[in-house]
């Protein structure tokens, strides 16, 4: 087998044995440090609990679904407000530094402590949570685009100039694809963003989702099955990440964070 | 009649640069006729206006004065640029400039598409040309995927696509090695002999503008002058010998002499 192969194998033969390890450390934590059930459950206990909960309809049906619906609203809203303001932004100057202080201003305020007044405005349904997680995902987005659109490089320009192409044809041709890989980067940090969003929104008022049926779990003092849920969360952020980043490869095979992956 | 005329023309061309405070005389009357299928290199040191003159040339950037005429008509319509006359010139810049998420055949073919040609066309066109650059088997590869070299085959490929009368180049060449270099000129040699093309290219390196030229234009800086016009009479095609050639080097020598008067001789 040659080295190329090998570290293309590598993620799929380390990932496994990294969780193996984990919860072995785990078990033999929970064995023998003599730490409370109801603080830390044995790994085979939120097993099955995970197993348990998998199999109430109503994870899927309820919780799952809603948790899934507030993140990809919001996170669809984030897109297409991200891609249009931070392409508006980018080309004109002179409007970017008028709102540069506000939009600093915005970045650097938490933004789950506006969830409250989200919550006041929205009620305690799904708009709240899309509004936070779309807050959330924008300004990754938004900011990346910006950058993007800056970034077209001033040769290409010239070399489209010089072939007489018009303004449709430029963007058609050179700033839509060159932006395309700040999008998707923006993207990848905004898919995580609009999850959080949703999430935290869900334990601050709901009656349903993922973030809610934690804070059922925690207030019932049931821990194997508050851990199962959080399983579920990683494995939920895990499947939007790599359908973002499956989107890229898609998108734009020609670039270099695609390219890297996978030569060999 | 027609053959008498210039291919390219400039007549009195200056440029000014204005900044804020300085202006800068970047060009200062030069006066160009280049006929047709005629090789000119332009050479001088960083900073005589050579590129700058090339972008004149190429209608990127308006003369502060003078006329720039391409088979007899003017570049420019007052402040517009006429694209139909533009569209006669071919330009190689000096980064290969392709576009990073297109294949080379689809870049070689841009410049097809934006005038709207129908991909068979296209497609035909683009073989040919790969065929012509030495770039045959990677129409489908990523630019990412080539060498300098390749990059700039391809970039000349694109430049080359719709068939301009007049190539111009501004130091295609220059980031490559010293071996590629040579290939590349000689293939450039052959590009220039089968494609009937008018060709302007500016360059650092004086062996390259004699061994590729008819005639060689010495700019001085500051402001840029043309210091001399060197004919170079030796038959075609050139092969890489011919630059051992004594009467090749007396050439070559009499033109590093010139270049090396500098600045402080203005003009």
């Amino acid at each position: 087998m040659n080295r190329d192969r090998l570290m293309r194998l590598l993620p799929w033969i380390s990932t496994p044995l990294l969780l193996i390890a984990i919860v072995v450390v785990w078990d033999l934590y929970v064995r023998y440090s003599g730490i409370s059930e109801y603080v830390v459950p044995a790994p085979r206990d939120a097993w099955i609990s995970l197993l348990a909960l998998l199999q109430e309809p109503a994870t899927w049906t309820v919780h799952i679904w809603t948790t899934l619906l507030e993140t990809l609203v919001g996170f669809a809203i984030a897109v297409v407000t991200g891609i249009a303001v931070g392409a508006v932004l980018g080309r004109v100057y002179w409007l970017e530094s008028m709102l540069r202080p506000i939009i600093v201003a915005l970045q650097v305020v938490p933004k789950v402590a506006l969830i409250p007044i989200f919550i006041i405005l929205f009620g305690f349904g799904v708009t709240a949570k899309i509004v936070t997680a779309a807050i959330l995902a924008f300004f990754p987005i938004m900011l990346n685009v910006m950058l993007g659109v800056r970034s077209v490089s001033a040769g290409h320009r010239e070399v489209m100039r010089s072939l007489g192409a018009g303004r449709w044809q430029t963007f058609r041709h050179l700033d839509f694809p060159s932006t395309l890989p700040y999008v998707f980067a923006g993207m990848e940090v905004g898919i995580v963003f609009a999850l959080i969003g949703a999430i935290v929104g869900e334990y601050l008022g709901a009656n349903e989702g993922l973030g809610n049926l934690v804070v059922v779990s925690l207030n019932a003092l049931d821990a194997p099955r508050l851990f199962a849920v959080i399983i579920l969360l990683a494995a939920l952020g895990s499947v939007l990440y790599f359908g973002v980043t499956g989107l890229k490869r898609l998108m734009i095979p020609w670039h270099e964070s695609v390219q890297q992956n996978q030569s060999g | 009649m027609n053959a008498a005329r210039p291919e390219l023309e400039l007549v009195d061309v200056s440029k000014v640069f204005q900044s804020r405070q300085v202006a800068t005389r970047a060009l200062d009357a030069i006066s160009v006729s280049v006929r047709p299928q005629e090789f000119i290199s332009i050479i001088g040191r960083s900073g005589c206006g050579k590129t700058t003159l090339l972008r004149i040339l190429a209608g990127l950037i308006k003369p502060t004065s003078g006329a720039v005429r391409a088979e007899g008509r003017s570049l420019w319509n007052g402040e517009a640029r006429d694209q139909e006359t533009i569209g006669k010139l071919g330009i190689v810049f000096q980064d290969a400039n392709l576009f990073l998420w297109y294949t080379v055949a689809a870049n070689v073919a841009l410049p097809l598409r934006l005038r709207g040609v129908d991909r068979k066309t296209c497609d035909s066109r683009v073989s040919e040309l790969c065929e012509l650059v030495g770039l045959k088997g990677f129409e489908k590869s990523y630019p990412g995927e080539l060498s300098g070299g390749m990059r700039q085959r391809a970039s000349i490929a694109r430049s080359l696509s719709y068939r301009p009368g007049i190539l111009l180049m501004d130091e295609p060449f220059g980031a490559l090695d010293a071996l590629t270099r040579d290939r590349m000129n000689l293939e450039l040699q052959s590009i220039a002999a089968a494609t009937r093309a008018t060709v302007v290219l500016v360059t650092h390196s004086i062996t390259e503008a004699v061994f590729l030229s008819d005639r060689v234009i010495l700019l001085s800086p500051r402001p840029g002058r043309i210091r001399s016009i060197t004919d170079v009479p030796f038959a075609r095609p050139r092969q890489v010998d011919l630059q051992t050639r004594p009467e090749f080097q007396d050439i070559v020598r009499t033109l590093r002499h010139q270049l090396d008067e500098g600045p402080h001789e203005q003009g």
